[in-house]
């Protein structure tokens, strides 16, 4: 061979492309048959299994079934390319280990230009519909809803507070009624802090100077925590405070006994 | 010697008085500035620490140990010392101690300093377990809580991953390509020099009044403008890191531009050199980003700039961008030479030629470019602007193609070899597995509904760690295992070295995996308390990395009694091509007594007869034959 097809990354070299002529899958007429009916097995064994597990805290507002379904989705995608990869390397290992005193260089393939192809092609266009169908709840989970009730919510090392302009409100907890839209307008009385209540799925950061929005709409009864997601100082791990989804009436009822108190330690 | 001559001549004790003197230097400054502006109190702690201790001190400890001399006598006009190499090699354990300018002392002294840095970070993270093991606080308070994660993230990041590959490239790379030495030898030596000042300060923050930075190793302002003084620490320190770190870049550069053996094109390069060659290029682009960050947080903390200052018009978010502008490049610079070594070792030891050599490379760019569009996916909930979100989630997800394509070349280049599971070979099988699992959790990372809910929770710790631990670090055991005998002249010992595979493995995943599960379940990262809930899950992990740290020991009796006492390496255990692999081990002082000649491919295995490269004296036999002639390309200077 001379030296310009060596150099030659790409090139196959032609008798050794043939797998019948490595004696250690010679008994196997078809060792990538066999090998994707293995990983095709493991996959659904993976996706059940991985389907199984609890991962999310319960769902608490629309939004969090969209995002829990996306995560399943991912999950389904993902399994079967982790099995491909194990399935590969144990059989190789399994198949192809030199046993001692093997003195043996491999075959000498030095590329494959379809099979680069396809595996250039298959996971872009797989990334490119995972991000399409990103994109497509992403919008969704921030569309505008009608009736929406506005919250200013204000972080502070270390706690949160939170008003509620339309209702002429201010509280130290957060009580939400069920079903109504809200949009959250975030702030910071000092440095970085991250309003996130696992339950409805959303977060966002609080950050000096600017005012972030997410939407929300909770649709479980149910005591919860807004948990501060960014590193804030000190007492960054206790910031921690209640949240409550009530029904309507009752939120209606609490915002009149918070207007009364207010006005009794005002008058 | 006299002390006098002590006191001047280049090394340790010049070193201490150089630090003295420059700390009073800069002492002397701020005293001056403060008596001049009528300040009170006259002597302010903060100012003199940062001006004396962090900045001025690190230069007279540079000058004092010799790595400015030759320079200083060229720029004063006085005559240099003629180079009589006698700086080269090392004759005793003391000699790593001096600057040195041989390239294979420079990379042991990188490995040796980066892995006592790795040592104390993994020592801080046994402490955070021992603390996180149940609800509530045992061990350590919040501040300093914060302070661990902070200085552990900073240590494994600047002081052990990025510098490690820059020690195993600084032996290897130069041999590999059949260079006598580094481009800039001395430029070489002050890289390393600085490395250290930059651990120790990050080291000593934990003493400085109102205790570590504990801002996490993102520093993200304002919490970093206005937390105590151990900031400066990190602030300062990162630029030392930051400065070494590009030096070395430049340094790879102009070596594998210029210093390549006659015949080895760039096509002929081993995968670990293209590796390298990328992975200087990010650092060169992106390094001074990040020392613009801090630079920024140093002015607006010393000087009463207001950068991050929103109610004088300063931008916190703008913190962000500059940082994660080099940050997220960081990651693919602490991946890149990884891919490299993994190339070498799974092709050595599956004896085969590397799957798709030229899309290997290709793919190390294309990560180089994508690389530089995707920073804003750390700031998904930031509160940037929200159309970027989309772009930044797509470029992310792109990545994942050139990323999959070295996964399935390597596992191609499995396919029908002859598999030697050797210590390197299981780090590397490993790295594959767990690094497509931390590359498969990316992926859902970059979705961005799914990040809004993980982003800052243990779901991004696991990730990291996958990625990083999986990924970055057990490609460095792979390195470290594969030319230890060249290292060394010396031979691990084998069963300790599968022990430590199979330990690590194992315990890696106990501790990293169900991370996952409380991250997605709502448990925030960074903190030194949690919700009850998550006790259990917590326990399990803290046992695990409490077991996974120990499984460190096995590696380090295993290379300290090796290096001490293991049998005698051949030149070539292994049986590779690539041009290290031709001198003996360890190499001889200065490499190569004949320049060799690249006739062909590093990874033609299987192909009889065929060579990587050929020395001089016996060329006249190799010239006759095919491989020899006339197909090779005119060297490339």
């Amino acid at each position: 061979m001379n030296e310009r097809e060596r150099d030659s990354g790409n090139e196959p070299v032609a008798p050794a492309e043939d797998p019948q002529s490595d004696p250690r899958i010679q008994g196997e007429r078809h060792p990538l048959g066999k090998m994707i009916l293995i990983g095709v097995v493991a996959s659904v064994i993976g996706v059940i299994a991985v389907l199984q597990i609890d991962w999310f805290p319960v769902q608490a507002s629309t939004g969090a079934h969209e995002i829990d379904t996306l995560y399943d989705v991912l999950l389904i995608a993902s399994v079967p390319i982790f099995v491909l990869v194990m399935s590969v390397v144990i059989y190789s290992v399994v198949k192809f280990r030199a046993k001692p005193g093997d003195m043996r260089d491999g075959a000498p393939i030095h590329g494959n230009t379809r099979l680069e192809v396809i595996w250039v092609t298959i996971p872009f266009l797989m990334v490119t519909a995972l991000a399409i169908y990103g994109w497509v709840v992403l919008d969704d989970l921030e569309a505008k809803q009608p009736n929406e009730m506005v919250v200013k919510v204000t972080g502070r090392q270390f706690s949160w507070s939170f008003a509620y302009p339309g209702e002429r409100v201010r509280s130290t907890t957060l009580v939400l009624p069920k079903d109504r839209p809200v949009e959250f307008r975030i702030n910071t009385r000092d440095v970085l802090h991250d309003f996130w209540v696992p339950e409805f799925r959303l977060k966002s950061d609080a950050v000096p100077g600017l005012t972030t929005k997410i939407r929300v709409t909770p649709n479980r009864l149910g005591k919860y925590e807004v948990v501060c997601a960014e590193l804030c100082g000190l007492g960054h791990s206790t910031m921690r405070q209640d949240v409550r989804v009530v029904e309507p009436a009752l939120f209606d009822t609490w915002v009149r006994h918070q207007r009364a108190t207010a006005q009794e330690s005002a008058g | 010697m006299t002390l006098t001559k002590k006191l001047t001549a280049p090394g340790w004790y010049r070193a201490i008085l150089g630090t003295a003197l420059m700390f009073c230097l800069g002492t002397g400054i701020v005293l001056a500035v403060r008596t001049a502006y009528g300040w009170d109190p006259l002597w302010d702690w903060n100012a003199i620490i940062t001006v004396g201790a962090l900045v001025a001190a690190p230069f007279g400890y540079l000058i004092g140990i010799g790595c400015f001399d030759y320079w200083f006598y060229w720029a004063a006009g006085n005559p240099t010392r003629p180079e009589d190499h006698s700086g080269h090699g090392a004759t005793s354990w003391k000699d790593y101690f001096r600057v040195n300018t041989d390239h294979k002392v420079i990379g042991i002294q990188y490995i040796v300093t980066t892995f006592f840095f790795f040592v104390c970070g993994g020592l801080m993270a046994m402490v955070m377990r021992a603390e996180l093991a149940q609800p509530g606080t045992q061990f350590v308070n919040p501040n300093t809580f914060n302070g661990l994660f902070s200085v552990h993230a900073s240590l494994m990041i600047f002081l052990f991953i990025i510098p490690v590959f820059a020690g195993i490239a600084n032996y290897v790379l130069p041999l590999m390509i059949g260079a006598p030495d580094m481009a800039f030898p001395r430029l070489n030596a002050l890289s390393f020099w600085m490395l250290p000042i930059a651990g120790v300060m990050m080291l000593t923050s934990f003493f400085a009044e109102g205790g570590a930075f504990a801002t996490g190793w993102t520093a993200y302002a304002p919490l970093s403008t206005e937390t105590p003084m151990g900031q400066q620490f990190f602030t300062l320190g990162v630029q030392f890191a930051g400065a070494s770190s590009i030096a070395t870049a430049l340094n790879f550069l102009v070596t594998i531009i210029t210093m390549r053996a006659p015949g080895m094109t760039f096509w002929r390069m081993p995968l670990l050199v293209w590796a390298n060659f990328t992975t200087s290029l990010l650092v060169v682009i992106a390094t001074p980003f990040v020392a613009g960050s801090q630079f920024f947080v140093l002015l607006d903390r010393s000087l009463g700039t207001h950068f991050f200052d929103p109610s004088a018009g300063g931008d916190v978010l703008m913190y962000q961008h500059v940082f994660w502008f080099y940050s997220h490049p960081a990651v693919y610079i602490m991946m890149l030479p990884g891919f490299g070594i993994i190339s070498e070792v799974i092709s050595t030891n599956a004896r085969k030629p590397v799957f798709g050599y030229r899309m290997m490379a290709f793919s190390l760019v294309a990560i180089v470019i994508l690389g530089f569009t995707v920073w804003a996916h750390h700031m998904f909930v930031s509160g940037m602007f929200p159309w970027l979100r989309v772009p930044m989630m797509i470029t992310t997800m792109m990545i994942a193609v050139p990323t999959g394509i070295k996964i399935f070349s390597w596992l191609a280049t499995l396919w029908r070899g002859v598999i030697h599971l050797r210590t390197p070979m299981l780090f590397a099988l490993g790295f594959i597995t767990m690094f497509t699992l931390g590359g498969i959790s990316g992926i859902m990372l970059a979705v961005v509904p799914f990040d809004i809910h993980v982003s800052d929770t243990y779901f991004i710790v696991a990730h990291i760690h996958y990625v990083l631990f999986g990924g970055s670090v057990f490609t460095i055991f792979a390195g470290i295992y594969h030319w230890f005998p060249k290292m060394t002249g010396r031979m691990y010992d084998e069963t300790l070295g599968k022990l430590h595979f199979w330990l690590s493995f194992v315990f890696f995943n106990a501790t990293f995996g169900p991370m996952h599960l409380v991250g997605i379940d709502g448990m925030p990262r960074r903190v030194a308390d949690y919700a009850d809930k998550y006790a259990t899950w917590n326990a399990i992990i803290s046992i695990s990395a409490f077991l996974f740290g120990a499984s460190f020991l096995v590696f380090l009796y295993n290379m300290v009694t090796s290096w001490r006492h293991g049998p005698k390496a051949p030149a070539n255990p292994w049986r590779a091509h690539s041009i290290e692999w031709q001198v003996s081990s360890p190499p001889p002082i200065f490499n190569f007594d004949e320049i060799p000649t690249v006739v062909g491919g590093p990874y033609e295995y299987g192909t009889p007869g065929a060579v990587h490269a050929v020395f001089k004296e016996k060329a006249p036999a190799a010239a006759g034959a095919p491989a020899g002639g006339g197909g090779a390309p005119p060297p490339a200077e």
